[in-house]
C-alpha cells in the first residue's frame, strides 16, 4: 500500500474513510494497514507541519556538521544515540562526505545554539571538531513551500 | 458596406455559446476556486519538454512534411496496435494541429452541403459549429443520465435517415465521464453497417478511462474500420495542451483528402512538438500511468463526496469529469453556477453549454491537487445547506 503512505505522508488528517475512498479499499482495511505501519515502525508519529518564523516564538534553526571518531564495535551509532538524546536536536543523519554527522538543532537565540554547541556538543567525547551553520531563511520544508511563491496554477479560468 | 456583408453565411447560422454570460462572470471575479478546466493541471513530463528544448536549441526549426514526421506517425502507428488497429505510417496517419485540426479537416473534407451529421450530446462544444461551417447540417442524439450518458442503438436509429452521412462519437466523454466499452460498441456498429454513413471516433480521452476493461475503438470492429476516422492527440494523455498536436487515422483515400487542405490550411503541425510527441510515445507511458491513477483517486474522492452531499452523480468511467445532476435544488444549470459562484466562488460549467440535454447537470472537472478539490467541495456542500436552508425559511 505505498500509495497509502504517499497521501499520509500529504496530508495525515485524511480520515480512514477518505483513504479507503481514494485507495480504493474499505475502511476496515486502511485501518489495518495503518495500525500495521504503526507496529512494523513504518509510521512514526503525525506532526503538523509549522512554519515557526510566523509565530511569535520564531526560533533560531542551526545546521551543525560534526566530524566524529567511530567507536570500535558500535560505529557511528553509540555517538548519535547520544546526541539524538539532547532536546535541542531535531535531526540527526550520518553523512556521506566530508564530516559524519549533521546535527539540526533549534533554540530559543543564537546565543543558546552557539552555548548549546559549546558546551554539550563540542565536549562529547569522539567529537572531533563542529561548524555551526545558521539557517537564515526556510523556504521549503518536508516538501512543503514555506516562504516563497506556490506554484499558481496559471491555466485559464475556464476551459471547455 | 453592411457589416453584415463580411461574415460567411455558414458562421452567421454559428450560435454563440449561451453560457457567455456565466463565463464573463467566471473570469472576472478575483480568488475564485475553479473546478471548470478541461485540461489536465499536471506540466508536460520533463523528458519530453527537454526533447522540445534541444530541437529548438538545435535549430530544428523548419517545416515537416505535411503528413507529419514519418517517425513520429510510425511511433504513432505502432500505439494504436494496443488497441487492434493497424494503420500504414505512410499513407493512413496524418499528425495535425491538435486533435482539433483533425476534426476540421475530416468534416470539411468529408462532408457536402445538405448532409446530416448525428452528433451525440452532451459534448464539447466544437462538433455542431464545425459541421455547420462545412455545410453540413448538425442533427443532435440527445443522451440520457438512465443510460449513464451512453449512446444506444435505439437512439441512433431514430434519428438516421437517407441524408445521414457521418456519426460523431466523442467517448470517452467530456463533459459526461461516459464511456462506451466493446458490447455497446458492436450493438452501434450494427446500426452503423446497414448505412453508408462514417463514423468520427474523437478518442482524444482514451487513456483516462479508469473501467476494469481496457478502452476500445470502434474502428477495431469488425466493418468499421474502412468508414471510421480515428481522433486522437497529445494534450490529454500526456498532459500537452499548449504543444497542439494530435493525428487523425482513416483509410489512404480519406487521409490524402485531409492532407491536402492541411496543407493549405496550416502547411504541417508545429516541428518541435512533433519531436516532443516522439519522445511522450517511446518513453511516456510511466507518466500516464501515475497521471491516471492520481485522477482515478479524485474521481473516487469527487464522486462520493457529491454523492453524499446530495448531488446524484453517476460513476465517470473515462476522461477527468465528474457530472452531477442538480436538479434537486431546484434551479437550472445556470442559476446553480451562478449563485454559486457569487455565493462561494466557486466557478464549475453548466452542463447546457454541453447540449441541451445536459440541462439539469453541471460539469465538476478533476484535474487538480486533492487539496484544491476538498476545499472546492467543502464549499459546495455550505452552499447546498445554505440553499436548504432559504428553501424551509
Amino acid at each position: 500500500m505505498d500509495n497509502l503512505l504517499k497521501l499520509l505522508n500529504q496530508n495525515a488528517r485524511l480520515s480512514a474513510k477518505e483513504l479507503a475512498i481514494l485507495l480504493n479499499s474499505t475502511e476496515a482495511e486502511v485501518s489495518a494497514a495503518i495500525a500495521e505501519y504503526e507496529k512494523a515502525g513504518i509510521i512514526k508519529g503525525y506532526q503538523a507541519l509549522i512554519n515557526w518564523d510566523k509565530t511569535a516564538s520564531s526560533p533560531v534553526f542551526a545546521l551543525i556538521e560534526l566530524k566524529v571518531s567511530p567507536k570500535r564495535d558500535m560505529g557511528f551509532q553509540e555517538i548519535a544515540n547520544r546526541v539524538m538524546q539532547l532536546a535541542e536536536v531535531e535531526s540527526v543523519y550520518l553523512m556521506a562526505g566530508d564530516y559524519d554527522l549533521a546535527v539540526f538543532v533549534r533554540g530559543a537565540t543564537m546565543q543558546d545554539v552557539a552555548m548549546f554547541v559549546a558546551k554539550r556538543l563540542s565536549t562529547m567525547d569522539s567529537v572531533l571538531s563542529t561548524a555551526t551553520h545558521f539557517v537564515l531563511s526556510r523556504y521549503k520544508q518536508d516538501g512543503v513551500i514555506l516562504n516563497g511563491d506556490e506554484q499558481e496554477d496559471q491555466r485559464a479560468q475556464m476551459v471547455l | 458596406m453592411e457589416p453584415k456583408c463580411i461574415v460567411n453565411h455558414y458562421l452567421e447560422q454559428v450560435k454563440p455559446s449561451g453560457i457567455r454570460k456565466f463565463f464573463d462572470i467566471a473570469n472576472e471575479m478575483e480568488d475564485v476556486i475553479s473546478l471548470s478546466i478541461g485540461e489536465p493541471d499536471f506540466q508536460t513530463p520533463w523528458h519530453i519538454r527537454q526533447v522540445g528544448i534541444d530541437a529548438a536549441e538545435k535549430g530544428k526549426t523548419w517545416y515537416s512534411p505535411s503528413k507529419g514526421f514519418i517517425a513520429l506517425r510510425t511511433e504513432i502507428a505502432a500505439y494504436l496496435n494496443r488497441f487492434d488497429l493497424t494503420y500504414s505510417p505512410e499513407k493512413e496517419i496524418l499528425v495535425t494541429v491538435g486533435a482539433s485540426e483533425g476534426i476540421d479537416m475530416a468534416m470539411r473534407t468529408l462532408l457536402n452541403i445538405g448532409d446530416e451529421v448525428l452528433i451525440v450530446q452532451p459534448s464539447f462544444v466544437c462538433y455542431e459549429p464545425m459541421v455547420q461551417m462545412s455545410g453540413a447540417i448538425p442533427v443532435i442524439i440527445e443522451t440520457f443520465a438512465k443510460d449513464k450518458f451512453k449512446l444506444t442503438a435505439e437512439l441512433l436509429r431514430e434519428k438516421i435517415t437517407p441524408k445521414t452521412r457521418m456519426l460523431v462519437l466523442p467517448f470517452p466523454s467530456n463533459p459526461t465521464g461516459a464511456i462506451m466499452n466493446r458490447e455497446e460498441l458492436e450493438k452501434i456498429a450494427e446500426v452503423i453497417c446497414e448505412t453508408d454513413m462514417l463514423v468520427l471516433s474523437d478518442e482524444i480521452y482514451c487513456e483516462l478511462n479508469y473501467s476494469s476493461t481496457p478502452h476500445v475503438s470502434i474502428a477495431s470492429l469488425p466493418g468499421m474500420r474502412e468508414r471510421t476516422i480515428v481522433i486522437n492527440g497529445f494534450s490529454k494523455s500526456y498532459a500537452m495542451t499548449g504543444w497542439r498536436i494530435g493525428y487523425v487515422a482513416a483509410i489512404p483515400e480519406m487521409i490524402d483528402v485531409m492532407t491536402k487542405l492541411h496543407q493549405f490550411a496550416v502547411m504541417c503541425a508545429p516541428t518541435l512538438s512533433q519531436f516532443a510527441a516522439i519522445e511522450a510515445l517511446k518513453n511516456g507511458q510511466a507518466d500516464i500511468d501515475y497521471m491516471r491513477s492520481e485522477y482515478d483517486m479524485r474521481r473516487r474522492y469527487i464522486v462520493d463526496r457529491l454523492n453524499s452531499m446530495g448531488l446524484d452523480c453517476f460513476e465517470p468511467e473515462g476522461a477527468f469529469y465528474a457530472f452531477p445532476c442538480i436538479r434537486s435544488t431546484g434551479l437550472t444549470s445556470e442559476q446553480f453556477c451562478e449563485k454559486l459562484i457569487f455565493a462561494k466562488h466557486v466557478a464549475v460549467v453548466p452542463g447546457n453549454a454541453f447540449g441541451d440535454c445536459a440541462e439539469g447537470f453541471v460539469r465538476i472537472s478533476y484535474s487538480y491537487s486533492l487539496k484544491h478539490i476538498t476545499e472546492a467541495l467543502n464549499r459546495i456542500e455550505e452552499f447546498l445547506k445554505e440553499l436548504k436552508q432559504e428553501a424551509t425559511n
